[in-house]
């Protein structure tokens, strides 16, 4: 039987390694899985690799994973977010390493790693920064450089229904960056806001299908990131 | 005492509104944080705009009266949005494939600096020890197929932003199409600048003194 429920947000993170790559769903606070990346530190794991789009508000969330210096390097397209707090702090220190990517391509990096396709050409970036020291080639007389793959030991991301087979919807643009993330890394596991029957998705609204999830953990009601941070939460 | 610099010309609103006169019906327009999503409120009534934002909705509407906010709903800017009939959502594989992909019409984006070859530097000041943030921005300038700027014409130290060439680290490079400022429109054309329109009792004298590049009349 194929069953990708589990029971506690303490087993749907179990397994997590020391100097594990991680990919974590999340625009901003839109999809972020907070409760997941909440049992993460509870767990414990250090010397982490990061992916998200950005790098956490307030004190809750990836900002508290940051806080409590379990990253070691974090991949995202755009660290300098207005509630952004604790990173920037981290990064003047030198105490976080920073790996700054345009969000298209690492979105596409994402998706081509979950996809088996090591390596892409792009135009975006070429002639900037972010593309010096890259392979450039022209393709019909414009060039684009090449960018790589990314796949991640776990993913932890946030949906808002699935089945025991891990079957997911997302909700409106809380999806992002989950269903290329849940392709991408070995383990993925979605906290969802409900579980239904099979049968009850109908099968051409599948967003995420369930070959792509491993563990599926309810809850129910989720806390959004940007409550906390009215609250002033500081995790743990 | 005002400086007389800050009361001429278009304001905010005005040139907001004279970028969307040149929003043609029918087209999917993605607009940058800032003024550009501005230029939304202008679009004459009787054309059809779908509007991307980049973290995966087509079809974004207004944002809505505080009490039907939805927290996953918000757009690239992170702003509380609507989503109209006819919008749907997708995820980011999707979304940039959409702008990489040249099936954006029109980017409206602010700009630090714009060189007279149309590259564009947006992002970052390159000062050391600031918080490098890019977002879409890089992917938005190299795949929708016209890049409009809309920005002020000289910098709050009155210094120009159109250039003969960006000091800043570049955005892209030759993509923008067209300019909106304070003062003026401005195309960029093989040659470098070329003056479309000026802002009411502003000379071209003036709107030139105030370049760092030839504007070709």
């Amino acid at each position: 039987m194929i069953d990708k429920r589990v029971a506690s947000l303490e087993a749907a993170v179990s397994g997590i390694v020391d100097g594990a790559t991680i990919m974590i769903g999340g625009f901003a606070a839109a999809g972020s899985p907070v409760e997941l990346i909440h049992a993460l530190i509870d767990q414990g794991s250090t010397n982490l690799i990061i992916v998200n789009n950005n790098t956490g508000s307030g004190h809750i969330g990836m900002a508290a994973l940051i806080e409590n210096d379990r990253v070691k390097k974090i991949i995202t397209s755009y660290p300098r977010t207005a509630n952004s707090v604790v990173f920037p702090e981290y990064y003047k220190d030198g105490k976080i390493e920073l790996e700054i990517v345009p969000q298209g391509t690492l979105a596409e990096r994402i998706r081509a790693g979950g996809a088996g396709i090591p390596a892409f050409y792009t135009p975006t970036a070429v002639g900037t920064p972010l593309g010096e020291g890259k392979e450039v080639r022209s393709f019909d007389g414009k060039e684009y450089i090449l960018e790589y793959g990314i796949t991640a030991d776990f993913a932890l991301i946030k949906c808002k229904t699935s089945d025991r087979y891990g079957n997911l919807l997302f909700d409106k643009t809380g999806r992002n960056f989950g269903p290329i993330m849940a392709m991408a890394a070995k383990t993925t596991c979605a906290q969802t806001s409900e579980m239904v029957e099979l049968g009850e998705i109908d099968p051409e609204h599948v967003v995420t299908p369930g070959i792509f999830v491993n563990r599926v953990v309810t809850v129910p009601k989720p806390v959004h990131e940007s409550v906390y941070i009215e609250q002033g939460r500081v995790y743990p | 005492m005002k400086n007389q610099d800050e009361t001429i010309g278009w304001s905010r609103t005005e040139m907001a509104w004279r970028a969307a006169q040149d929003i043609p019906d029918s087209t999917y327009v993605n607009l940058g944080v800032g003024m550009p999503v501005m230029v939304a409120q202008y679009i004459p009534k009787d054309r059809e705009v779908i509007y991307h934002t980049e973290n995966g909705l087509l079809g974004m509407g207004p944002v809505p009266p505080k009490e039907s906010i939805d927290l996953e709903l918000i757009n690239a800017g992170n702003e509380p949005v609507t989503a109209l009939p006819g919008s749907c959502y997708f995820h980011q594989g999707d979304s940039f494939a959409m702008i990489r992909g040249g099936h954006i019409d029109i980017c409206v984006l602010g700009a630090m600096q714009v060189a007279e070859n149309g590259d564009l530097a947006n992002w970052s000041t390159g000062v050391p020890g600031t918080v490098p943030s890019v977002g879409g921005a890089m992917d938005l300038v190299a795949g929708v197929k016209r890049i409009f700027v809309i920005t002020q014409h000289c910098t709050k130290f009155k210094e120009p932003k159109l250039l003969q060439e960006c000091s800043y680290p570049l955005t892209g490079k030759k993509v923008v199409s067209r300019v909106y400022t304070d003062l003026a429109v401005i195309d960029v054309i093989d040659k470098g600048f070329k003056l479309v329109e000026l802002a009411p009792g502003i000379t071209f004298d003036y709107v030139q003194s105030k370049t760092g590049a030839t504007i070709h009349q």
